[in-house]
């Protein structure tokens, strides 16, 4: 009996740590084979062309430039949308907001995050689009900017509880310091608790532009899918297509194995690294808020 | 010079403004979702077959489709990821290897769901044979919903007292024994709400299952997991994209039901994590 248990406890602990570590095999995972169907377009294609202007597969010019382009444009756009009103929400609920109001908005913006992003790009053709075209005069509501106002609304609800609970986590005794001086509530949240919780907002921002970076559904719905270099401000206003929506778009239609598919796994790897760096920077932001912290409070 | 009062009484009012934009067209729009789609909604439109392509007829199959496809992921990706948060909560120490291994889940949950769609594509769907299916669709799921299920089942274990474990172990139970009946016990509300939420993505998301599992017209439902199917959330992509003279009341009923499904869950997960607080006595 005594045996069985120790067998158990064994066989069950090895198991344990196994599944452990496979969060480190899915990343490699991915990884390697993000590589193994993206890394044939070296040979097929000259690295030249794939920097070059034209993106129009059916003719073979693979040129990422207009694509990259338009995923910095939405994205830009999205963070400066997201950045105010994910700010000032945050600051809200976490400093101002009486009890009640904060008991409403924090479902609230868990409801616009829990959205699948398939019903934010229905919700966008069917009300930001048109508003877009009549306001602006253009003759499509799908453009960046509509792709923008969205993103922002999926970027938000990560920005807002991000940088609610480094908002959160500044000590009290500060806020009754800077009160007791004779500051007003918003000098102290302004000039004491923001610059404390300084990191932890950097890292709520970073991780909102890295999901809206992402975002494929919803921009694929509503920025129009031109793959043209945006061009100064006007860009954003006009259609767009970014690389996640042109690998949404066109994988389902190529031939596998041929270069166009090859070049689609490209885009992912850029994709890929993309996400790893945001994460990796926002992670080391964290552990260093964390270290800091601890020293301030020992 | 502006007074420090009628400062901040401008900008707290500026905020207020600001939360308002942001958050009115939320209710709104779903409002206006939920009183559209519900005139689209009968018994026909639940559990028929779709018909003239998909332009009449209902949507079953694709309730189906994502019934089947978050059961599926709920099996693989729930064991793997309680089993994680386990060993990072109660085995892993904390040294570089440990480091690591959080970050990779820092990566998982960072990457689009478009790559992992690719990756589906690459590993399940042509490397591994399974073809456009059920199965395919359901891992890269599953390894997309992981992060999630972990990060929150890893919290919930910690927040279980040290003194539980203590109390179980100087009784003589082995370290498995106390952790599967002591401490599992005691965060199961809180792992049940990571699960959940987890599920609630993954039972939303397209981009993962555009080419591993989900078939743009189907008009029956999958025989077996090696089978594609339609889904809530492709579905609504097609027929809102793809499908020109859609009925509107369509795309508003479909809308709604995907809604309806994702929203309840994560309602549930909510009351059960506000629940378990309020019974907490630790």
């Amino acid at each position: 009996m005594k045996q069985n248990r120790n067998w158990l406890e064994l066989v069950v602990e090895s198991l344990i740590r196994a599944t452990g570590y496979s969060a480190i095999l899915f990343v490699a995972l991915i990884f390697v084979f993000l590589l193994r169907e993206g890394l044939p377009v070296f040979v097929e294609v000259r690295p030249g062309d794939l920097l070059g202007a034209r993106w129009y597969p059916i003719e073979s010019h693979y040129g990422l430039l207009p694509l990259v382009g338009g995923s910095l444009v939405v994205t830009l756009g999205a963070a400066l949308i997201a950045m105010p009103f994910g700010l000032a929400t945050a600051i809200f609920i976490a400093e101002i907001a009486p009890r009640w109001a904060r008991e409403v908005l924090k479902p609230l913006v868990e409801v616009l995050g829990g959205l699948p992003s398939v019903v934010l790009g229905f919700l966008g053709m069917i009300t930001v689009a048109p508003l877009v075209r009549l306001t602006l005069n253009t003759p499509t509501g799908l453009t960046a900017f509509t792709g923008s106002v969205l993103l922002a609304g999926m970027a938000i609800p990560t920005l807002v509880s991000v940088a609610e609970d480094a908002l959160d986590a500044v000590p009290k005794s500060y806020r009754d310091a800077a009160l007791a001086l004779g500051a007003t509530k918003w000098q102290t949240i302004w000039r004491v608790t923001l610059p404390a919780a300084r990191s932890g907002v950097l890292t709520a921002v970073m991780l909102g532009i890295g999901r809206a970076i992402g975002e494929t559904m919803t921009v694929m719905m509503v920025t129009g899918n031109a793959a043209r270099i945006p061009d100064g401000l006007g860009a954003l206003f006009m259609p767009v297509r970014t690389m996640t929506a042109t690998i949404a778009a066109e994988m389902g239609e190529v031939a596998n194995g041929s270069s166009h598919y090859h070049v689609l796994f490209t885009i992912g790897i850029v994709l890929f690294l993309i996400s790893f760096i945001v994460n990796l920077t926002a992670s080391t932001v964290v552990f260093q808020q964390k270290k800091r912290s601890q020293r301030l409070l020992s | 010079m502006m007074s420090r009062q009628l400062t901040q009484r401008l900008v707290f009012a500026l905020l207020t403004i600001a939360v308002v934009v942001t958050t009115l067209p939320i209710v709104i729009v779903v409002g206006y979702i939920g009183w559209t789609g519900a005139s689209a909604i009968s018994w026909e439109f639940l559990a028929a077959m779709p018909r003239d392509g998909m332009r009449a007829g209902g949507i079953w199959p694709a309730i189906v489709g994502t019934v089947y496809l978050t059961l599926g992921t709920a099996l693989i990706a729930v064991p793997l990821g309680i089993a994680s948060a386990i060993y990072l909560a109660e085995y892993a120490k904390d040294n570089s290897f440990t480091r690591a291994i959080r970050i990779a889940i820092i990566n998982l949950a960072g990457i689009p769901s478009v790559v992992y769609g690719l990756f589906g594509l690459g590993l399940f769907v042509l490397f591994l044979q399974f073809g456009t299916s059920i199965v395919a669709g359901c891992l890269t799921l599953s390894i997309m919903t992981l992060p999630v299920i972990i990060s929150t089942a890893e919290e919930a274990l910690r927040a279980v007292p040290q003194s539980f474990r203590v109390v179980s172990v100087s009784l003589g139970g082995t370290k498995w024994q106390t952790i599967w009946r002591v401490v599992l016990p005691e965060a199961l509300p809180g792992i049940l709400t990571g699960v959940i939420l987890g599920l609630e993505r993954a039972a939303g998301e397209t981009a993962p299952i555009l080419f591993t599992a989900a078939a743009f017209f189907l008009p029956r439902l999958p025989g077996s997991i090696f089978d594609a199917t339609m889904a809530l959330p492709y579905h609504l992509f097609v027929i809102s994209t793809q499908v020109p003279g859609m009925p509107i009341q369509i795309q508003y009923g479909t809308a709604l039901v995907l809604i309806t499904f994702v929203l309840s869950m994560n309602i549930i997960a909510t009351v059960i994590r506000s629940r378990a607080r309020a019974r907490r006595q630790w």
